[in-house]
Parts: C-alpha cells; structure tokens; sequence
C-alpha cells in the first residue's frame, strides 16, 4: 500500500521536475534570439530542414486530404440537396482543423523525430560538452536556430496544406462530382471569415510549431547518452508531440471558435 | 558555396510559397476580399424583429449583395432592434422610401436584409435611416398563427 504511494509520488514528482527543465530549456532557447537575429545565417538552414524538406509530403498529403473530403462531403450534402456548400465544408474544415493540426502531426513525425536523434546523438557522443568546453553555449548555438526554423515553417507549411487541400476538394466537386463552380466558390467566401476562421487557423499552427520543436529539442537534450537512450527520446518525442498536438487543439478550439 | 546559396534560394522559394498560399486562403477562400472594399455608409432600419439575424450578415438589393449588417442593437424606449447596416460606396442611390426586410435564404439558410427601392428622387445618405420595415419570419408564430386560424374555423 505504501508502497503504491510512494511509487506514485516518485512518478509525479519526476514528471513536475521534467517539466521543470523543459522550461528552463525553453527560456535558454529564447535567450538566444537576439544573437539569432544578428545572425540569421543558421535560421536559414534549419528552415530548409525543417520546412523545405516537408513540404513535399506536406502539399502530397494535403491534395488527398482534400480530394476524400470532397467526395466524403459529396455524398453527405447531396443528401440535403446541399452539394453547393461543398466547398465551404471543405475549406471550413481545412482551415479551421486539419491544415494546422495534421500538418503539426506531419512535422512532428517528419522532422521533429529527426531533430531529437540529431541533438540526442550530440548530446551521446559528447559534441554538446564540447562545444561548452569551447565557452559555445550549445542552447542558444545548436537549439535555438532549430526552434525558430520550427516556429516559422509550421504557419506557412499549414497555409500550404490548407491551399493544397482546398484545390483538391475543388478537383473532386467541380471536377469529378459537377457541383458548380461558381456556387463552391462564392459559399466558400460567404462561410469563411478571415478574422474568426482564418486567423484562428493560424493561431493555432504557431502555437502547434511551439509545442513540436519544443518537444523535439527537449527530448534530444534530455536524453540518456546511450543509444537505448537516444531511441526512447526519438519515440517519446513523437508520441508526446501527437498527444500535445491534439490535445492543445481541443482546448485553442474551445477558447476560439466555442461559444 | 554553391549548395549554401541553393539552400538559401529554396527557403527563399518556401516563404514565397507559404505567404502565396496565405494570400490565396485570405482572397480566395475567406471574405477578405469580398468585404475588403470596406468604404462605404452607414443606414439604420428598426426591425420589431430581427429573427436570428447576425452580424456580417448579407445586405442585398434585388438579390445582390451590396453590403453587409453591421450591428444589432436594442433600442430599450421603443422596445425595437436597431440594425445598422453597411452598404458599399458605389451603391449610392438607395431611395429614402425604401423598403428593408429580414428574409431567410433557402429553407434553412441564413437570414439576411433585403432592400426594395422605393419611389423617391432623393437619396439616402450616411447614417440615413430606413422607414419601412418588415420584421423576420418566426416558425413559431407562424404555427401559432395558423393553429389560431384553425381553431376558430374549428369553433364557427
């Protein structure tokens, strides 16, 4: 019986001193962006990393997401005889929930398990102390550009995904299915409103690109230095990102578009 | 030095890309375009009801939007909704008898404000106010209404 308590105690309070580092990491992370903005030379690499490198699967997984919605959407609107808000339900669910949300599972699974084995491999093989052996802060010089290249990719790749999918869902309804053209357009414009809806979606891309390169940094920095080590970080780091994503998602949903 | 400036022009490529992208979600999907024009005037209208009217809601004349609803307010002396509507610069030629009505589009679409010209030469400026009015449609007392009918048929 104690025991249980006590095992139970010792797993919250690992858990509150995890989250403890996590954001003393988090503030040296930020720390270093006045240096990053003198010299934004290492922002620019990461971003072709983290956000070049997407963009394929990014843009690939939109078209499709987009093309299902639209015959999904189809085939219950034209129940109502609806089919002409076909676009609004594509571009409303897009916008709103799946551009940001599956583009922050998307990066997390393309590019944020990559940063965690990147920095858990230099934490392993001693790179990390040597750049501090160095006076090289290796927060602020290795973490930081990563961060940010994060931070920027995400709203942009979700623009692209919500876009991409948009023209998907218009290639299967106007394309395929014959709804009108016109019609899919101007209740697109009618439905969706840039303060509420788009900005909203863009809210919640940055605030998912926070949470994923976080996440990612975190777990690479804070791992054991064995190579059992590195490969816990690189699922944990995944698998925390997905349930963060999604659960923050509910919560930023709530806050902005509930009543 | 080759690849550095390479990796340097595709991120080029991928911001120009993201921004496109957010340019075309703002003209093309949102009403960001639509409502940009954003000059325009203002016109009151006194509804005795204004049904579940919105804010943003469209304003159209002979079935073409000319602007949209701007504010529902409360008038709490003449117990009225005060609707504020928007109307777009370039339709300045709204007569002063005009004619403002709250429809439904469709069964169960959205409810916007129609406007029927009137027959006056002179024209409604900013902050006009429309005379004429006719309330929104409630099913409800429809039903009423029409089971009232019925019952007083029922009872002669």
């Amino acid at each position: 019986m104690l025991k249980t308590l006590a095992g139970l105690g010792r797993g919250g309070l690992q858990a509150l001193e995890c989250l403890g580092r996590a954001h003393l990491l988090l503030v040296g992370i930020l720390g270093g962006l006045p240096d990053l903005l003198m010299r934004p030379r290492p922002l620019v690499l990461q971003i072709h990393d983290i956000g070049v490198r997407s963009v394929l699967i990014v843009a690939v997984s939109g078209l499709f997401v987009g093309m299902v919605l639209g015959l999904q959407g189809h085939h219950v609107l034209s129940a109502f005889g609806a089919e002409e808000s076909l676009g609004l339900m594509v571009a409303t669910s897009l916008v709103r929930e799946l551009g940001p949300v599956v583009t922050a599972l998307l990066v997390a699974g393309r590019a944020g398990s990559a940063l965690t084995a990147e920095i858990g491999l230099m934490k392993a093989t001693d790179q990390l102390s040597a750049l501090e052996m160095m006076a090289v802060d290796p927060v602020r010089r290795v973490l930081t550009p990563r961060f940010f290249g994060g931070l920027v990719a995400m709203p942009l790749l979700a623009a692209m995904f919500s876009t991409v999918g948009v023209m998907g869902g218009w290639f299967v309804g106007v394309g395929l299915l014959g709804v009108d053209d016109g019609a899919f357009w101007s209740q697109m414009q009618f439905g969706i409103d840039w303060d509420g809806d788009l900005r909203g979606g863009i809210v919640k891309s940055l605030v998912f690109g926070v949470l994923v390169s976080w996440i990612a940094l975190f777990q690479g920095y804070d791992a054991l230095p064995t190579s059992y080590g590195v490969s816990r970080a690189t699922t944990r780091s995944v698998v925390h990102s997905a349930l963060a994503v999604l659960g923050l998602d509910f919560v930023l949903t709530a806050l902005m578009f509930g009543e | 030095m080759a690849r550095a400036r390479r990796i340097e022009i595709l991120v080029g490529v991928f911001m120009l890309a993201g921004c496109l992208a957010l340019f075309f979600l703002a003209m093309k999907v949102s009403n960001l375009g639509v409502a940009a024009t954003g000059d325009g005037y203002r016109l009151t209208a006194r509804f005795d009801n204004v049904g579940s009217l919105k804010v943003r809601a469209p304003v159209s004349m002979a079935g073409v939007r000319i602007g949209r609803v701007e504010g529902i307010g409360f008038d709490k002396e003449t117990y009225q909704a005060v609707v504020t509507l928007h109307v777009d610069r370039q339709f300045d030629t709204i007569p002063v008898d005009s004619f403002a009505s709250i429809f439904t589009a469709g069964l169960l679409g959205e409810q916007y404000v129609s406007l029927d010209p009137g027959g006056e030469e002179e024209f409604l400026r900013d902050g006009g106010q429309i005379g004429h009015t006719q309330s929104a449609l409630v099913l409800e007392q429809l039903v009423g209404q029409l089971l009232f009918s019925k019952a007083e048929e029922g009872s002669e």
